[in-house]
């Protein structure tokens, strides 16, 4: 016996993936473990898209705010103000007041302004409608990757995909509710806005349609606590929800659960301005366009906090509190593809492929020993060490082992051996000339190699083009096997050559040929 | 233990022809099966909702029909049994976008009544993502035969590229023909075997044909069919040796693996089954048919090494000084 280059690096690579496999296997504490995939574990995986060109609408609605606070606050008179699909327009009573709308329209960035006489029009550049909309997705990852946190579940996944694609992905989901309970938490808009009532008309609303309404410049909202209810409401917002610094729950004086929010110094500002000038008329706090309070207004409000009552469960009011703290959505979202499995399914699934990789794993064992003889023990020796350094590869990379991956690993069984195979067909070939054992080994192995990399390398081509098109469980399948080839270009050529080098002196005094290769020793 | 006699020589050449028959017979069969049945898309590439359902007793089918017909969306479901009496699966055509309400928790509403039930598995795509996933699909079958050819070509020779081509197309021709003729609901892990598949027949195919590449550098016969059959004969053991042990493993995939790798493995099965033949019966004659010349080859491979000799002899020189 000897020791060689090959059979150290070989050792070293068992060692590699005893050690770092182990984690794995025993679930020990420390150390990088193998993750489970959803279709393994249980759990919800959603790919969410965003209507971006809502989040530009909303950018022109809060324009429209903004001028509607400032010409209010400067007595300027303007007319007809009110936010279009694509812009945003109003004219100007007195044309003298035409400085003082350039000095505010100057200050808001990324609009293009056409001005014929008195009549104004206000629409977003290009270049801003692209970041808007850009700005929605990142936003809506932001809050939704916000709101999971806070839910309190193990590792969300939330990442962007594509231009305008969200996935998110939640392991650990156990039932019908707790899903429930984190799709309305993700997908609510948190939107909140005060808003004015229109004084004037709000007895006629029942009687108005919505078109009616749209020419006043109002909406007509409906109630959040009782059915039926609905109110007239100017459609320009006093101010929304950017300008929220915190949301927590609170109790009233009945002990129900409410929300109390409060806004920083220039939501203050405008709400205090707000208030201060509409004593005795009504403020609506509107959320997701619903009315949840219309409470006459007493005097000017300042300090800038409020609070939203509704018939809320204690844990509907956290999650609102939750939502509205981590943000409004810019833009809706909505749903493009979901898959959730139950953590039942998910057992049942890893015990099957557990079943089919042992029954597979033992056949292909047993038949390389009865075919090979000690020839398929060492094969079945890189096959085993080939297995642990799949397991340890993926547990010291963070990869995820799905379904499909432990069908990959299963199929990488039957295929890491045939390195083996053509090994030993070639050193049983180079036998039968008469060649010498030491040759036979040398010269098999060098005629075997070029084959076996030529075919893994298509294998590998196969499987990279699957990772790069292959989406969430597939790309497991494609990991695993890739893995499990480049792996067994070490185990089964250079570890299975490094113990042929080792034995050789001993296969050679031996000259059993049936014993180490399982052939006929006669020939 | 040996299968194959290692002193005898088979005559794969002289039976090409009848296997060149019965192959265009299959491949025109699968061609005739997807154009008159067709593929049957699952919701992966169609769009649409399954629901898997498991009741705590026989699920009662019936009932269950009879619940979903309430609701219009729910038109066009189709119940089946799914691996065992007590779990079923019910697909439906349509998919919903709303992330609060889907097409799921509808059904799990609609199905109130029918029985203790726990809901295991709702995938619900949207048709954009559905088209999405089909053009990924096909473009990704595409991008990895073109890039296994370009790499037998660099490899091997022109010839050799485009008969495990050929082979390869055969083989995925058959498999898709195996998949319409059993009704196989073709989804993401389908396509994941169809590309499997691709390598693993290529594997096969590649083995030959580094043989009959060493035979033709190494023996002294012209004769092609000769030499192939020389060859084939000698990798023979290995072809059906690798071909049974993954045979086994995928064997015991598709018995113990439970109903939802059942596409993915029958696929794998009827791949290696093919991927095997082809190998000895459809990539050989083809490289020979397509006029692989050993003279033409020995010649290219002769100025080769000539050439690799000038340049050397060049660069002693210039090392030398001599230049």
């Amino acid at each position: 016996m000897k020791l060689n280059y090959r059979i150290v690096i070989f050792a070293a690579t068992i060692v590699f993936g005893i050690f770092f496999s182990i984690p794995s296997l025993l679930q020990t504490e420390k150390g990088a473990k193998i993750t489970l995939g959803l279709d393994l574990q249980g759990g919800l995986h959603m790919l969410l898209g965003v209507k971006t060109e809502e989040a530009v609408k909303s950018r022109l609605k809060s324009i429209a705010s903004g001028i509607k606070h400032y010409t209010d606050k400067n007595d300027i008179l303007i007319d007809g103000l009110s936010p279009k699909a694509e812009s945003v327009m109003f004219s100007i009573l007195d044309v003298d007041d035409t400085k003082l709308i350039d000095v505010m329209l100057k200050e808001i960035e990324g609009i293009k302004v056409d001005v014929s006489a008195e009549d104004y029009k206000i629409s977003l550049t290009p270049e801003s409608v692209i970041s808007t909309k850009k700005q929605s997705v990142d936003q809506a990852i932001e809050t939704i990757r916000n709101r999971l946190d806070q839910f309190g579940l193990a590792e969300p996944t939330v990442a962007r995909q594509g231009e305008e694609k969200i996935l998110v992905e939640l392991p650990g989901i156990k039932t019908q509710e707790e899903e429930q309970r984190a799709r309305d938490l993700i997908s609510r808009a948190a939107k909140l806005e005060m808003m004015a009532l229109d004084e004037d008309r709000k007895m006629r609303v029942y009687q108005m349609t919505e078109s009616e309404a749209a020419s006043y410049g109002d909406v007509i909202l409906p109630d959040a606590a009782q059915e039926g209810v609905k109110h007239l409401i100017k459609e320009i917002p006093i101010l929304d929800g950017g300008m929220l610094t915190d949301a927590s729950v609170g109790f009233d004086q009945s002990n129900r659960p409410q929300i109390n929010f409060s806004l920083n110094a220039e939501g203050a500002q405008i709400f205090g301005d707000f208030t201060g000038r509409n004593v005795g008329n009504h403020l609506a706090i509107v959320l997701d366009g619903e009315v949840y309070s219309a409470p006459v207004i007493n005097e000017r409000i300042g300090g800038g906090s409020g609070q939203i009552s509704g018939n809320y469960t204690l844990q509907e009011a956290q999650d609102l509190a939750i939502a509205l703290r981590s943000g409004a959505l810019l833009a809706p979202i909505y749903m493009m593809e979901k898959r959730s499995v139950g953590p039942s399914l998910g057992a049942d699934s890893i015990r099957a492929s557990l079943i089919a990789l042992l029954g597979g794993f033992l056949l292909v064992v047993i038949f390389m020993v009865v075919y090979y003889r000690s020839a398929g023990v060492i094969a079945n020796i890189a096959l085993i060490a080939n297995l642990f350094i799949i397991l340890a590869v993926m547990a010291l990379f963070g990869a995820t082992l799905t379904l499909p991956g432990m069908a990959g690993i299963v199929l990488t069984v039957g295929m890491a051996v045939d390195a083996n195979v053509i090994i030993s067909e070639r050193i049983r070939e180079l036998l039968y000339q008469g060649v010498s054992i030491h040759k036979a080994i040398e010269q098999g192995y060098e005629n075997a190699v070029r084959a076996i990399l030529d075919a893994n390398v298509t294998t590998l081509i196969a499987a990279v083009v699957l990772y790069a098109y292959g989406t969430g469980a597939i790309k497991g399948f494609a990991i695993t096997i890739s893995i499990g080839i480049l792996a067994s270009m070490i185990t089964a050529i250079l570890g299975t050559h490094g113990i042929y080098t080792m034995l050789e002196s001993r296969i050679s005094k031996s000259h059993d040929k049936a014993f180490w290769f399982g052939i006929k020793a006669d020939r | 233990m040996e299968f194959f006699k290692s002193t005898k020589t088979y005559d794969f050449m002289g039976k090409s022809k009848a296997a060149m028959v019965f192959s265009i017979v299959l491949v025109l069969a699968s061609y005739v099966l997807l154009f008159t049945k067709g593929l049957n898309y699952g919701v992966d590439f169609a769009g649409g909702t399954i629901v898997q359902v498991k009741y705590d007793k026989a699920a009662p089918i019936d009932l269950i029909r009879e619940k979903l017909k309430v609701n219009e969306i729910f038109h066009g479901a189709t119940i089946t049994e799914f691996g065992s009496p007590e779990e079923v699966i019910v697909r439906l055509k349509s998919s919903s976008d709303s992330v609060t309400k889907d097409v799921g928790d509808m059904a799990h509403a609609a199905l109130d009544g029918t029985g203790e039930f726990e809901i295991r598995r709702v995938d619900i795509v949207g048709p954009k993502v559905g088209s999405e996933l089909r053009e990924k699909g096909i473009m990704s079958l595409l991008l990895a035969t073109f890039g296994i050819l370009i790499y037998v070509a660099f490899r091997f020779e022109w010839r050799f590229a485009v008969a495990s081509v050929v082979a390869l197309i055969h083989d995925i021709s058959i498999a898709i023909g195996a998949i319409v003729l059993v009704g196989l609901d073709v989804n993401l892990d389908v396509l994941a075997a169809l590309l499997t598949i691709l390598g693993y027949s290529l594997n096969d195919t590649i083995i030959v044909f580094d043989r009959i590449r060493e035979g033709v550098t190494t023996s002294k016969t012209t004769d092609l069919a000769e030499s192939i059959n020389g060859s084939v004969t000698r990798t023979l053991s290995r072809t059906t040796l690798t071909s049974l042990t993954t045979f086994f493993v995928v064997f015991t995939l598709f018995m113990f693996g439970g109903e939802i790798i059942h596409g993915f493995a029958f696929t794998l099965l009827v791949g290696i089954v093919v991927g095997t033949y082809s190998s000895i019966f459809v990539a050989s004659p083809v490289l020979m048919w397509f006029g692989f010349d050993i003279k033409g080859y020995r010649g290219k491979l002769a100025e080769k090494a000539k050439r690799a000799a000038e340049k050397d002899r060049m660069r002693a020189q210039y090392e030398q000084g001599t230049i």
